[in-house]
């Protein structure tokens, strides 16, 4: 589990910066790049917990669609490219200290209920394959079990691009 | 040390909310604070991986996926409003969006 | 002996048919005079009753007391029976009427009158009780009673039957009528009161209604001004009632009783400076009721009122009322005056002063009523002179026979002015003999009566005061009093004399020279009653024939002395049980010259007006004369000295200085509390309500408002910061419940 651990490491301190940097840049699309860069992240990370499919699903979607989607927003938005200054507010600290303030929180009880060192994942990390391989399961979980969660969804997709269109056309 | 704990995970999902809180609250521009959302979104879903990997369940990674799904809804319409309001005011600055002040 | 013991009946129906009349009168077809003269009747049938059954009561007693005496004569043997106060124990004694006369040429040797006891007929009630005081109402029936109660009853009667003609549709006919009623009610309750708190309730009551009954006609002011004249005289004097009512209380020991303070008093358990006090103060109240001088002023004034209300209240029954009193407390009054053993004391004085005083003014008066009025006052001072000098029977009879000739005199007069609409002699009346010539026999017989004439009532009962003020007494007597008596008989016949010729001879002047419509007799329930009342003019004096004197002695003793005999109490609380009482004696020269003294007026008079002798016109051409005769229709200057003086001088500073109080004081001391209340008012406004008070509350509005507007700062409008807050909330509240929990 030695590699394992390396590699988690190495990808959370990836998601940390770039995550930082994605709250903290001048550049807007800067900004955008390093959300990217954060997606990645995420997606090594679900791969280390064997959630392959997942993990493909965040890079076609999150990356391939939504960041171009942000970054046509930033486009249409006419934001400024290249620096930036106005892109933080003065009163930053409100929000720094209520983030460290939930931080804190959140850290005490994750730390208070899962005990930092005594709870691992199960050696076999392998989620249980109905049928050998994650995708499979994943299908026949969401085709069963979560199958009117997965119409909704649906449907709420829908209605998000008819809105979405409905509210951005030029009329 | 050398098993994988759950609680990296699950701190490493509270820094990445975290962070994406501060965006929330600090940023002006309204396309880099619905950035920030997408980062408390993935926050969320490591969470969610992360407990489905330690319970040896696929609900987890079902969960995640229906994240991912709804965070492209969401995100199609966040930007279609911001486009709206840009094209009403010419400016997505939130601090010029103090309507409700008072 | 049932009407006897429920004689108290006799006031309660007149009252009940006060109530009566006021409450439905009106609706009634004579307009409630019926009422009236029913009640009226039915009392007067039951005093007729009554005074049969004393009469029986009497004779059983005598009888009684007679066998008793025989039996006593048997025992001893041969001794008479000594000289007086043989007493027995009498009560109700019944058996059959005895009509042996007690006389004591039969049943013992010494000629002298077998006393015999009657007690009074008693009956009370306790009204209530105060720790020892006991207040009681009830009646006490004793001779004097019996004998107003049939003279009350009778001349209320016969007023009731005239007043129906006379005041007919008044514009108050009903309300004359219930307080008629409402009078004799009262008349007949002070008759019968036991107790001198009771008297002096209906005293009281008496008062009242003569005045609502002299200011019948109120509209017009004389008549009310005449009506509060009467009733605040009688004040003046119902003061003295008061006080002489509370120091007998306090001197009998703590008691109202009549019967009981007058025991007392002959006993001599009272002392005599406490009576003499007592009857002063009494006397008082004689003054203003009775009509005596200086209080007599009302009673002229009181003409003011009807006819029939002078001739009841005024001539027969209510001026009475304080000679009454005298009587029935006789026993304090004689001792209280040692009317025995004097000569001279202040009732006997203020007695004859009347009746020097009311003749003289009768002289000067035009008004006919006011003729009878002074007259009256005269006649009632004939009464307390009589009381004075202790011929008490004299004083009593003297008032029966008075309440029949007076009465019939004014009544007389009201029929005379009831026909010429006026009462003024020389005014309207004149030769009223050929108009009315009922009146004029029925007045005649009435004057006859009044001056005296043989064998009217009034030479009986004048001559009987005479002879006592003679007689009785103690050194040289009350000579004096004679005098002054047989000196108001010379005026009483002169001014009536005068009387008689201005209304009745002559030439008719004003109305009654009136040739369209000539004064005409009146109807017959205004002559009726002056028949009767003439007819009993002429036999009253019948009553009290005297046994002694002339030819008087052949007549048979059981028709003498029948007034003494029946009304004269008998009894422990009358002072004829003290040595020092003696009745008087007829006596015939002394009858004889006052009838000669009569007539002696009426020549006078008759020389003057019929034939003009005499110094006519005197006062035109003397100052003294006229002097005289302006202080005589001056009244003495009394009224004068009454309301300018006394009044007038006790009103004005007093007005004054109340009227400089209500200005600077009351007045002063409510502006200057207007004032503070304005300044304070002011200080409170300024100060504290604007200054403190509005402080506070405009304060805490602006602290509402200014918390508002800074907390407004949190509502920036901004969501970030919203969420800013949000987050924050929850995450403390988060740490809260990990924590914590």
């Amino acid at each position: 589990m030695v590699a394992q651990n390396i590699f988690f490491y190495l990808f959370a301190a990836a998601i940390v910066f770039s995550a930082f940097r994605v709250v903290t840049s001048n550049n807007v699309v800067h900004a955008a790049l390093y959300l990217v860069a954060v997606l990645a992240s995420v997606a090594a990370q679900y791969i280390l917990l064997a959630a392959e499919f997942v993990a493909a699903t965040q890079v076609l979607v999150y990356i391939g669609a939504i960041i171009v989607l942000f970054l046509f927003g930033i486009m249409l938005t006419r934001a400024k490219l290249g620096r930036d200054q106005g892109l933080t507010h003065k009163h930053w600290a409100t929000g720094a200290a209520t983030a460290l303030l939930l931080f804190g929180v959140m850290a005490y009880a994750l730390i208070d209920q899962f005990h930092w060192n005594q709870t691992p994942l199960p050696a076999d990390t392998r989620l249980i394959a109905v049928n050998g391989s994650n995708t499979a399961t994943v299908s026949d979980s969401m085709f069963s079990t979560y199958l009117i969660p997965f119409e909704l969804v649906s449907v709420l997709l829908l209605a998000a691009l008819v809105g979405a269109i409905v509210l951005a056309r030029k009329d | 040390m050398d098993d994988l704990l759950l609680n990296q995970f699950l701190l490493l999902g509270a820094v990445l909310f975290c962070l994406g809180v501060y965006g929330v609250l600090a940023r002006r521009n309204a396309v880099l604070v619905l950035m920030s959302i997408e980062l408390i979104l993935n926050a969320v879903s490591i969470n969610l991986i992360a407990f489905g990997a330690f319970w040896g369940t696929i609900s987890g990674a079902v969960f995640a996926l229906f994240v991912i799904a709804i965070a492209a809804a969401e995100v199609g319409v966040g930007l279609a409003i911001v486009l709206l309001i840009y094209r009403n005011r010419r400016s997505v600055d939130l601090d010029d969006m103090a309507e409700m002040k008072g | 002996m049932w009407l006897l013991e429920h004689a108290y009946l006799i006031p309660l129906i007149p009252a009940a048919s006060f109530l009566l009349i006021l409450f439905v009168g009106k609706r009634m077809p004579y307009k409630g005079a019926e009422i009236g003269i029913a009640a009226l009747g039915i009392c007067f049938v039951m005093a007729l009753g009554t005074n049969w059954q004393w009469r029986t009561y009497v004779n059983d007693a005598e009888h009684a007391a007679e066998v008793k005496a025989g039996e006593d004569h048997a025992d001893e043997g041969s001794a008479g029976s000594g000289p007086e106060s043989e007493h027995s124990e009498e009560g109700l004694a019944d058996g059959e009427a005895a009509s042996a006369v007690v006389v004591a040429s039969a049943t013992a040797p010494t000629a002298t009158e077998l006393e015999f006891e009657v007690e009074p007929v008693r009956a009370s009630w306790t009204w209530w009780q105060s720790g020892d005081v006991q207040f009681n109402v009830g009646m006490l029936l004793d001779g004097p009673a019996v004998m107003m109660l049939f003279v009350v009853t009778l001349i209320s009667l016969l007023v009731h039957v005239y007043s129906t003609d006379y005041v007919g549709g008044d514009r108050r006919y009903t309300h004359y009528f219930a307080f008629l009623s409402l009078f004799s009610a009262s008349m007949l309750g002070l008759i019968m009161s036991e107790n001198t708190l009771q008297l002096l309730m209906c005293w009281e009551l008496v008062g009242l209604c003569s005045f609502a009954l002299i200011g019948h006609w109120w509209e017009e002011k004389p008549n009310s001004d005449a009506a509060l004249k009467a009733f605040i005289t009688n004040r003046v004097g119902d003061v003295g009632l008061i006080c002489g009512v509370i120091i007998l209380f306090f001197a009998a020991g703590g008691t109202f009783d009549i019967v009981t303070i007058n025991e007392m008093a002959v006993n001599g358990d009272i002392d005599h400076l406490v009576l003499l006090v007592a009857s002063c103060s009494l006397m008082a109240a004689v003054m203003s009721k009775s009509g005596q001088f200086v209080l007599h002023t009302w009673l002229p004034d009181a003409m003011a009122g009807p006819t029939p209300v002078s001739a009841l209240i005024h001539a027969a029954t209510m001026v009475v009322a304080g000679i009454y009193m005298v009587a029935r407390l006789y026993g304090v009054f004689f001792e209280g005056f040692s009317i025995g053993t004097s000569s001279i004391n202040p009732l006997a004085v203020i007695g004859a002063i009347t009746v020097i005083g009311g003749a003289g003014l009768a002289f000067v008066q035009n008004d006919i009523k006011k003729v009878l009025a002074y007259s009256t006052v005269s006649q009632l001072g004939y009464m307390a002179m009589a009381l004075g000098v202790g011929a008490w029977t004299a004083a009593l009879f003297h008032l029966f026979t008075h309440a029949m000739f007076k009465a019939g005199l004014f009544l007389g007069s009201g029929s005379v002015a009831h026909s010429v609409h006026s009462f003024d002699m020389k005014e309207h009346m004149g030769g009223m003999r050929k108009f009315m010539p009922k009146t004029f026999v029925t007045f005649m017989i009435c004057t006859a009566a009044l001056i005296g004439l043989f064998p009217l009532a009034g030479f009986w009962s004048k001559d009987e005061i005479l002879a006592g003020a003679d007689q009785l007494g103690g050194s040289g007597g009350y000579t004096a009093f004679m005098v002054v008596g047989l000196i108001g008989a010379f005026m009483t016949a002169a001014y009536m004399t005068r009387c008689i010729y201005l209304t009745f001879f002559g030439e008719p002047h004003g109305h009654a020279a009136d040739k369209e419509h000539p004064p005409h007799e009146s109807g017959p329930r205004i002559v009726i009653p002056l028949y009767i009342l003439s007819g009993l003019a002429i036999v009253a004096g019948f009553a009290n024939l005297p046994k002694t004197g002339f030819l008087l002695e052949k007549l048979p003793s059981g028709s003498t002395l029948r007034f003494e005999h029946y009304f004269e109490p008998k009894g422990a609380y009358f002072p004829a049980v003290l040595d020092t009482f003696s009745h008087p004696q007829f006596n015939g020269y002394i009858a004889l010259g006052s009838t000669f003294i009569g007539l002696a007026g009426i020549g006078l008079a008759y020389a003057w007006y019929w034939k003009g002798m005499g110094p006519q016109g005197l006062t035109s051409r003397s100052r003294l004369a006229r002097a005289g005769h302006t202080a005589l229709v001056e009244k003495y200057y009394l009224d004068k000295l009454y309301t300018d003086i006394i009044v007038g001088g006790v009103k004005g500073p007093i007005a004054r200085a109340v009227y400089w109080f209500n200005q600077k004081g009351i007045d002063g001391v409510i502006n200057g509390a207007g004032a503070t209340a304005v300044k304070s008012g002011k200080f409170v406004y300024e100060r504290i309500d604007q200054g403190v008070v509005d402080t506070i509350v405009n304060a805490s509005g602006s602290a509402a408002g200014g918390s508002g507007q800074s907390l407004r700062k949190m509502q920036t409008g901004r969501v970030q910061q919203y969420a800013a807050l949000l987050f924050a909330g929850a995450a403390i509240l988060a740490g809260i419940f990990m924590i914590v929990i």
